[in-house]
């Protein structure tokens, strides 16, 4: 039994990581049609940023109030990062679908190459408080708080983005967009300015996974985007494009048959079983498992 | 669910304004090119700051031949891309199909090298065949999706080494007791040249043959609009998996022609980051063109070579240190350069000449 819970939390934390990464993902999506291969990139400025801060910052350190205020710099950096492609490369391509993927492309490989040149292809130990790395007994089982800490993380952020959606102009100016962008731009408003709301969301969505990824996994290296963002659009694609309720489901579903498959069959049959999990997906219901495209 | 709205073909430079003697010897420049080319170990030119040693040294003539490989890969991707519009992110799995298949079979199975080449080949198109039968029931995005989640598999496969087949995050040495003695040893690097060179031969006749013919125009036309291409009464289903099965075919004969010229597999080969590079390949070069992709995965490989040497080169070391440590990184260069080129060349390469030649004309002053 406890066993079964472990492996249940722990598929949870990772699944936290998935959604945090798969939200953005999938409102920049189902918005903008911008499949964004630079997602891990603000993944790793997130992390590289807190990273950063808790050696430099003054006030921030690898503890209490002072690591909180190094997340909260990694997430403003990873925040910035995003709105400034969106600025500078996404939206001068405006409806050209295929080149703002290609742009995303390159970006994803001189930019993790900036962070490989700037601090080295090798791993670094992430400054994390002495309390993530404790266990906490839930009914029998040991599990590690740094996971715990990212399920906490992912469940607000998932009621921040819903509220927003569902009681802000934007929010609503953003939902009618995914549904039909044709249609919101014909009457009148302007759709551009939700992309750049929507890549900052996105942006500080993945910054926050790759601060809070950085204390799951201990730590942090140029690569650790590019390898999340994989199953990332998996689970966006399992979840329904630009639906982040579905994205939600979908990266549980994901993060627990990972877990449980790696850990009761071998190594690596997880991660095979998520790719055919999203063949079978894609045969049956193209659109995903949320049903129609797009809803809060 | 989206439609991508695939590169359109350039149009040929019918309107250009060198017509006359140019004209007449152009269709047999591929072939002059291929002399220069077929000769070019003959040489002992050493090109100082291009490639390290003279041309026929054996460290020059890998580099060439892992140049030519790539540009018969991407111009095979081409077919895909540029040619019927699919964006494919999985590609890199045929490739690797074909380099882990013949090390296998020769490494671990000890077959002899066409039996080992022969079966590595016939499995990868199967291969592609199977997957692309899956992958091609959706279409845009959710296609590149489906295609790169295929290949993530493959990677996994590598990487976890099931069965002791793949030697893991090591690779596998190719075992070079069992192949023919002409293409073992530094000395012989000038017949994997020749190789290289027949197989990039080879994959841009086919992609001219496939895209002259019938099936060609039906794929070009797949690319500009799908649904008029079912109202016509044909099924692009089906010939997108003809496309999708030779694609992938081709990418597994590089694969046998690459894994004798670098001696080996390792895992970094069936890696996303591959796909993506021939992507860049294709649109640096111009997708949909007749010599682009070509062009575009020599240059790419060769300044992704280089690169790495001029990053660690003293004339780089001597910048300050937050230029010479980007610089340093080839993948950085190269995306950056992408990124431009999608901005300011969207047709790659090969649309430079008809620009320019715009260029000088408007410059030239009136008669």
């Amino acid at each position: 039994m406890g066993t079964v819970i472990l492996l249940a939390l722990t598929g949870l934390g990772l699944a936290a990581l998935y959604f945090l990464v798969a939200s953005g993902l999938s409102l920049v999506f189902g918005l903008a049609d911008v499949l964004n291969f630079a997602h891990g990139l603000f993944l790793g400025v997130g992390a590289y940023g807190t990273w950063w801060a808790a050696g430099n910052l003054p006030g921030a350190g690898s503890d209490g109030f002072g690591f909180v205020l190094a997340v909260a710099f990694g997430v403003a950096a990873g925040t910035l990062v995003a709105i400034l492609v969106e600025l500078v490369l996404i939206r001068p391509l405006y409806s050209r679908t295929i080149e703002q993927v290609l742009v995303t492309v390159g970006l994803s490989l001189a930019g993790v190459a900036l962070l490989q040149a700037t601090w080295g292809a090798d791993a670094r130990t992430f400054p994390r408080p002495d309390w993530t790395r404790q266990v906490t007994g839930i009914l029998g089982a040991q599990v590690p708080n740094g996971g715990l800490l990212l399920i906490v993380a992912a469940v607000l952020v998932l009621g921040a983005i819903l509220a927003f959606l569902r009681w802000t102009r934007y929010g609503l100016v953003i939902r009618a967009g995914v549904e039909n962008r044709e249609m919101v731009t014909a009457l009148g408003i302007d759709v551009r300015k939700a992309f750049t709301l929507v890549f900052a969301i996105g942006g500080a969505a993945a910054a926050l996974a790759g601060a809070l990824g950085g204390v799951y996994f201990g730590t942090v290296s140029p690569g650790q985007g590019g390898s999340l963002l994989i199953f990332a659009f998996i689970v966006v694609v399992i979840g329904g494009m630009g639906s982040v309720v579905g994205s939600a489901y979908a990266a549980v579903v994901v993060g627990l048959v990972q877990q449980f498959v790696n850990y009761y069959g071998t190594s690596g049959l997880g991660d095979i079983c998520v790719v055919g999990l999203l063949a079978v997906v894609l045969l049956l219901r193209p659109q995903g498992i949320a049903g129609k495209v797009a809803t809060a | 669910m989206t439609v991508i709205d695939a590169p359109r073909a350039q149009v040929p430079d019918e309107l250009s304004p060198q017509r006359g003697r140019w004209h007449r010897v152009r269709p047999f420049l591929p072939l002059v090119a291929l002399a220069v080319l077929a000769i070019l170990p003959y040489s002992t030119i050493s090109l100082p700051g291009i490639f390290e040693g003279p041309v026929n040294s054996p460290g020059t003539l890998q580099l060439l031949a892992i140049c030519l490989i790539f540009g018969g890969l991407a111009a095979g991707y081409d077919l895909l891309f540029g040619r019927t519009g699919m964006l494919s992110f999985g590609h890199a799995l045929y490739f690797a199909a074909g380099v882990y298949g013949t090390d296998i079979l020769v490494t671990r199975a000890g077959l002899p090298l066409w039996q080992a080449a022969l079966l590595t080949i016939t499995g990868g198109t199967i291969l592609a065949a199977l997957l692309g039968a899956v992958a091609l029931r959706t279409v845009g995005i959710a296609f590149a999706m489906v295609t790169l989640a295929f290949a993530q598999v493959g990677a996994i496969l590598v990487a976890r080494d099931f069965g002791g087949l793949t030697g893991g995050e090591e690779g596998l040495p190719l075992d070079v007791s069992g192949l023919p003695a002409g293409l073992v040893g530094v000395t012989n690097t000038v017949n994997l040249y020749w190789l290289a060179l027949a197989y990039l031969t080879l994959v841009v006749f086919v992609v001219h043959r496939v895209s002259g013919s019938p099936t060609g125009r039906v794929l070009a036309g797949l690319r500009d609009d799908e649904r008029r291409i079912g109202v016509l009464g044909l099924d692009p289903y089906r010939y997108k998996l003809v496309a999708f099965t030779l694609a992938g075919g081709l990418a597994s004969a590089g694969g046998v022609v690459y894994v004798l010229i670098v001696g080996g597999a390792s895992p970094h080969i069936t890696s996303s980051e591959l796909t993506l590079s021939l992507l860049v390949m294709v649109v640096l070069g111009g997708p949909g063109t007749r010599w682009g992709p070509v062009l575009g995965g020599v240059l790419y490989m060769y300044l992704d070579h280089r690169l790495t040497a001029f990053g660690t080169s003293d004339a780089v070391d001597n910048l300050p240190a937050v230029l010479s440590r980007p610089l340093s990184q080839p993948l950085f260069v190269l995306g950056t350069v992408f990124i431009l080129a999608v901005y300011f060349f969207p047709g790659g390469i090969t649309s430079l000449a008809p620009r320019l030649s715009h260029l000088t004309r408007s410059l030239r002053p009136p008669r």
